[in-house]
């Protein structure tokens, strides 16, 4: 077992959280992430090798699905699952494993943060944030949108929860962007 | 007298009293009034002097086209000018100044411009400072700019957070007159996704001003009960203070949403305004028309305004703009305001209707066939000349005239997309064309549909269309649907100072100038008068400046034509623009794995596209950053140094056919690479140019991990991502960002192997020989941890570059520093990175600086012949190969102390000095401690061969010449025996 201690992308050694009116937004250390690509004339076997992760079929366009490893779609044939950190830290490879040759699998955890939004008017928050229509998501959709001209993932785990997903070295702006909007708006 | 002019009535709240001050004087007002309706209760008709005669001004109109009453609103660093005083909601404490006067409003010195009038006309400026050119600018246009103008910048930083939002809606409903409301009551109704916005605090249009009946009861209780059910409908979204201020592609329309600016302060963390992108499928335009006035003599007294706007400061604010009122009118309308006005108790001098058959009036006194031919009156309207039908004049005394030319439907949104409206001959008024933005209709009074049961009918058709709703029509409420003709009556017959764009002071005789002098166009006649152009955008003027050039040049209305309407609709604070992003959240920054360390050791930083990157990290007592950036390179040499370099693009390439692609897009070979190996690699753009450059290190078979430059990053994976997709779709090829991920660190110098030797486990060796030179591979550090290790160099020396998961970059900087104590390591910045990589040199950024080949930079054998890639056969171009060519060189100075400069162009050691005698350029330049002088790298023509011999490096623009000496680019350790150690 190696001695690094982690850093989270906010730079602390606990998740930030803030909370404002009824809206919390919460830094997400705790999740592992992997890209699968389907390669070449794959695209089948791969969406199909994808299920043996997830133990759900692979998402369609704009849909995430699967637990405890879920997966969400970011193009054709293309998706990012996530699962817990605590115990698929080696999630790349968990992934490999499953897909074997028909997808190209890379490991994604550290290229992103998350922030988890949740509350009773997280939608205020985000109409502040992002061009989705977010009022019109439900739970199990996942969509890329812009956020303070980064580009970032939205998935909504419920009406009142969503994940957003940017750039790791962008979090400082990209939560400055969350809770400056949330101040505006609650 | 406090109020003096407040009349009985109205929708203002008279239990609470506001306190507000206007030019340094207090006044009382009640919530529900504008600045301007308070003014006027107070009987302040003076708001404000013109642009350029500095001619005594009040309000002329109710609303947002309002030209007259600008006002500075606050003060200190949210000073605001040109603000509207007819749209500026009371709050207690509001400040206000009037603008564009010295030293006070009633007395203003440069009102003396108004006795030049004559020499002041359109076309003055430009006539009249024409010699010598060279004064326009330093001297003329100061000058005019400080005597003519509107009102002042506090130049100071605005404190308010602005922010931007999107929104998405079935229907859109711009503006919540009758027609807007009844659409949407009826699209509310019908279950369909609606935004209602309108730029008043008050929804209701027209239906707030008015005192005739909807159904039984007053017109504004109507509107305050339709509010009401919308506002119980969860699928309408009502957007009050809100201007939908431009139309622009796929059905999205920007709109401003003033959040606080009726608030005496923002709640801590409120944005003042909010920039709407509103994501419309269908829109039903309901903006309403505007009142036009008539052009006469001396029209632009204070208390001279539009008679709707006399209406409406009686029906809903209770104010009056004095105790004595005219009408002047050439329609029907303008009998409203005076029988309302009446009834509120204010005399009526009489109505003045030009039209011979014009109803008359038993209350007040009706002049047929009369028209206004002038007014007096120094600060404020006194008396009004009336040329009667039978020839005679009389005077009125009156305190205000309401002007009544007819209504022009507000066709500005159905035009923002370059859409023509037309003549509608029974309004003489233009409608909004054919060609409307798609999925936009109109409705209402905007349609020409201008009685009030006409606008309540209309909206409900619209929203049905727009929705595809099927089923009879809503019940709608009973309402006047008197019909409405207007015959055009634009301006009195001899008047020459006849106001048409007050905000400009464009009289009707500058428009006869503009015609005179050719200009007779409506786009030459709006530049040369600047008719139109001030920030109302000419809504009370331009109509009546294109009917009178339309006489004028023998034409109709429509044959002239109309200018064109952009957004935005009213003027926009550019902090509203601009949204969060200003100061340092302009743009994302990006932070480095290493950066709170770096923050902890005082780095320096410097901004490379958005990363912040250390540049140095000065130690105490250093004074001078090359202080620190010669000790960084020194340590660097002689031990180790270890720097942030995870900014370098990082791309995931896998795939049967990644080694293939790799080879399609470097001009060098990449298919033999060998599994474990790292390679430099050129990328050439289509036309031979070199694009960037970087390492591709080969994981496996089928992966490998291409390295960029920082600043191209982005670009590269795109063009990577395009030739995938678009030039070789058959290849099985899948690219992912790594950049993000992998914390990455470089770790050089003699003893950067020993540093390493004690974190990397040890079942990896790392020696010479178990990891030789360009080696790279998984490996795990600290214990278990997975990492990446490439044995590759920038600075020419011994290297490696270790890349960790990015949340253990600061744990893995940490942990280097401390365990390369014993060897004296050294964090190093880009700066130091720079040196060295001169030192060696190495090509960058100024060296791949888009015009460059990669023969220029000496690696022309590098471009295979043995494959095709991107670049390579035109990389083979005559131009590009000239014998001639320019080759990367170093450059030394003669004399130790001279300084290299970039940018510098190379001359020979004799003879002219001129472009045509250019023989190359610096393109970077530093001082290197290793050599203890400067030195620089440069192209310079068939630089191959002219090693050791003596030029001039000079800088005509730094009056610079010295004299060097041309040397190889490989300034420390040519060989390479120090990175293959």
């Amino acid at each position: 077992m190696h001695d690094l201690v982690a850093i989270t992308a906010l730079g602390g050694s606990e998740p930030r959280i803030d909370t404002v009116g009824t809206v919390t937004c919460s830094e997400v250390p705790g999740v592992a992430l992997a890209s699968v690509a389907a390669r070449l004339d794959q695209e089948k076997k791969a969406a199909k090798a994808l299920t043996k992760l997830t133990g759900s079929p692979a998402p369609g366009v704009g849909r995430f699905d699967g637990a405890p490893v879920a997966a969400f779609w970011t193009g054709p044939d293309q998706w990012i699952a996530e699962a817990p950190f605590e115990s698929h830290e080696d999630l790349a490879e968990q992934a490999k494993a499953a897909l074997g040759d028909t997808a190209s699998v890379s490991e994604q955890t550290d290229a992103w943060t998350r922030f988890d939004l949740g509350g009773a008017q997280v939608l205020a928050v985000l109409e502040l944030l992002c061009p989705l229509d977010t009022r019109k998501m439900t739970y199990g959709d996942a969509a890329r949108t812009s956020i303070h001209h980064l580009g970032c993932f939205v998935l909504c785990r419920s009406p009142e929860a969503y994940s957003l997903y940017g750039p790791r070295s962008s979090a400082g702006s990209l939560h400055h962007a969350i809770v400056t909007a949330m101040r505006s708006a609650l | 007298m406090t109020q003096g002019n407040r009349l009985s009535g109205g929708q203002i709240d008279r239990n609470t009293t506001l306190n507000f001050r206007f030019d340094n004087r207090s006044y009382t007002a009640h919530p529900g009034d504008t600045l301007a309706s308070a003014l006027l209760a107070n009987n302040v008709r003076l708001i404000g002097r013109s642009f350029k005669y500095h001619r005594p001004r009040g309000v002329l109109t109710a609303g947002s086209e309002e030209p007259n009453g600008i006002v500075e609103l606050r003060s200190g660093n949210r000073q605001e000018p040109n603000t509207r005083a007819t749209t500026i909601e009371m709050f207690d404490g509001l400040e206000a100044r009037s603008q564009n006067r010295w030293p006070s409003l009633k007395f203003d010195a440069l009102a003396i411009n108004d006795r030049f009038s004559n020499f002041l006309s359109a076309g003055f400026y430009y006539k009249t400072f024409m010699w010598p050119a060279a004064f326009w600018e330093k001297l003329y246009e100061p000058m005019i700019r400080r005597a003519a103008g509107l009102g002042s910048l506090s130049m100071q930083e605005d404190p308010d957070e602005y922010d931007k939002g999107f929104r998405h809606c079935d229907l859109l409903i711009i503006g919540a007159g009758p027609a807007g409301l009844m659409a949407a009551l009826t699209a509310g109704r019908a279950g369909a996704d609606v935004i209602l916005a309108d730029e008043d605090f008050a929804l209701g249009g027209r239906l707030n001003s008015e005192s005739f009946a909807l159904n039984d009861g007053a017109a504004s209780d109507w509107a305050a009960q339709a509010v009401a059910e919308l506002s119980s409908l969860p699928n309408v979204r009502l957007m009050p203070r809100t201007t939908v201020i431009g139309a622009f592609d796929h059905g999205i329309y920007g709109a401003v949403e003033r959040i606080g600016d009726h608030l005496a302060s923002l709640p801590a963390g409120k944005s003042r305004q909010i920039l709407w992108r509103i994501y419309a499928k269908r829109t039903l335009l309901c903006a309403g028309a505007t009142e036009r006035p008539i052009a006469f003599e001396n029209n632009d007294r204070p208390g001279i305004m539009l008679a709707s706007a006399l209406r409406t400061y009686a029906n809903r604010f209770a104010a009056t703009a004095a105790q004595r009122v005219a009408i002047f009118t050439n329609n029907d309308d303008g009998h409203r305001t005076a029988a309302d006005l009446h009834a509120k108790g204010v005399k009526i001098a009489a109505v003045i209707d030009v039209r011979a058959d014009a109803p008359i009036n038993h209350d007040y006194e009706v002049l047929r066939g009369a028209q206004v031919t002038d007014t007096k009156g120094r600060l404020g309207l006194n008396f009004v000349e009336v040329a009667l039908a039978d020839g005679s004049t009389r005077t009125l005394e009156c305190g205000a005239l309401g002007v009544s030319g007819g209504w022009n439907p507000n066709v500005h949104l159905t035009c923002h997309q370059r859409g023509r409206p037309v003549w509608n001959d029974d309004l003489a008024a233009f409608v909004p064309g054919a060609d409307l933005p798609p999925g936009l209709s109109v409705a209402g009074a905007a349609n020409g549909s201008l009685s009030t049961y006409g606008a309540l009918r209309s909206g409900a058709k619209g929203a049905m269309k727009a929705l595809d709703l099927t089923g009879s029509l809503p019940d709608l409420p009973a309402a006047e649907d008197a019909p409405v003709f207007q015959t055009p009556f634009w301006y009195v017959q001899g008047c020459s100072r006849a106001w048409l764009d007050q905000q400009n002071d464009v009289t009707v005789k500058d428009v006869k100038l503009s015609h005179q002098e050719g200009f007779r166009s409506v786009e030459h006649l709006k530049r040369y008068t600047t008719l139109g152009m001030a920030t109302d955008q000419g809504k009370t003027s331009n109509m009546g400046g294109l009917a009178i050039m339309a006489e004028l040049a023998g034409k109709s209305i429509p044959e002239t034509g109309t200018t064109i309407f952009r957004p935005p609709y009213t003027p926009v604070p550019i902090g509203t623009f601009a949204g969060r992003m200003k100061g340092q959240e302009f743009h994302p920054t990006r932070l480095t794995p290493s950066h709170y360390w770096a923050k902890e050791r005082g780095a320096v930083f410097v901004e490379v596209g958005n990363w912040l990157r250390a540049q140095w990290f000065p130690l105490p007592g250093e004074t001078h950053w090359r202080e620190s950036v010669d000790r960084e390179v020194r340590q660097t040499r002689a031990s180790v140094g270890v720097c942030d370099c995870t900014t370098l693009g990082k791309i995931d390439v896998q795939g049967s056919d990644a080694a293939a692609f790799l080879n399609r897009i470097y001009c060098n070979g990449f298919a033999k690479l060998a599994v474990g190996k790292t390679r430099y690699g050129l990328m050439l753009r289509e036309d031979g140019i070199a694009m960037d450059d970087g390492t591709a290190a080969r994981l496996a078979e089928d992966h490998f991990v291409v390295t960029t430059t920082t600043a191209n990053a982005v670009k590269v994976y795109q063009h990577m991502e395009f030739a995938r997709q678009c030039l070789f779709p058959d290849m099985d090829v899948q690219l992912i960002s790594t950049t993000e991920a992998w914390a990455q660190y470089a770790v050089a110098g003699p003893n950067s192997r020993k540093l390493l030797q004690k974190i990397v486990d040890p079942e990896f060796d790392i020696s010479n020989e178990g990891f030789p030179f360009m080696g790279c591979g998984n490996i795990t550090v600290c214990g278990g941890l997975r990492a990446r290790l490439f044995r590759i160099s920038f600075s020419g020396e011994l290297a490696f570059e270790i890349a960790v998961p990015s949340r253990y970059g600061d744990a893995l900087m940490r942990r280097l520093m401390a365990e390369g104590k014993e060897f004296d390591v050294v964090p190093y910045g880009t700066e130091a990175l720079g040196v060295m990589r001169i030192e060696k040199g190495h090509a960058a950024g100024n060296e791949l600086n888009g015009t460059t080949t990669a023969l220029n930079l000496g690696m022309g054998r590098m471009v295979s012949k043995k494959k095709d890639s991107i670049g390579s056969t035109l990389s083979e171009r005559e131009g590009l190969n000239e014998p001639d060519a320019l080759k990367i060189v170093g450059i030394k100075p003669v004399s130790q102390s001279d300084k290299i400069t970039a940018g510098g162009h190379l001359m020979d050691a004799s003879g002219p000095v001129d472009a045509a005698h250019d023989q190359g350029y610096v393109t970077s330049a530093a001082f290197s401690p290793s050599l203890d002088s400067h030195i620089g790298l440069g192209f310079l023509k068939n630089g191959g061969a002219r090693m050791g011999e003596t030029m001039r490096l000079v800088s005509p623009l730094t009056d610079l010449t010295i004299e060097v000496e041309i040397v190889s680019a490989h300034f420390v350790d040519p060989e390479g025996e120090r990175l293959r150690a």
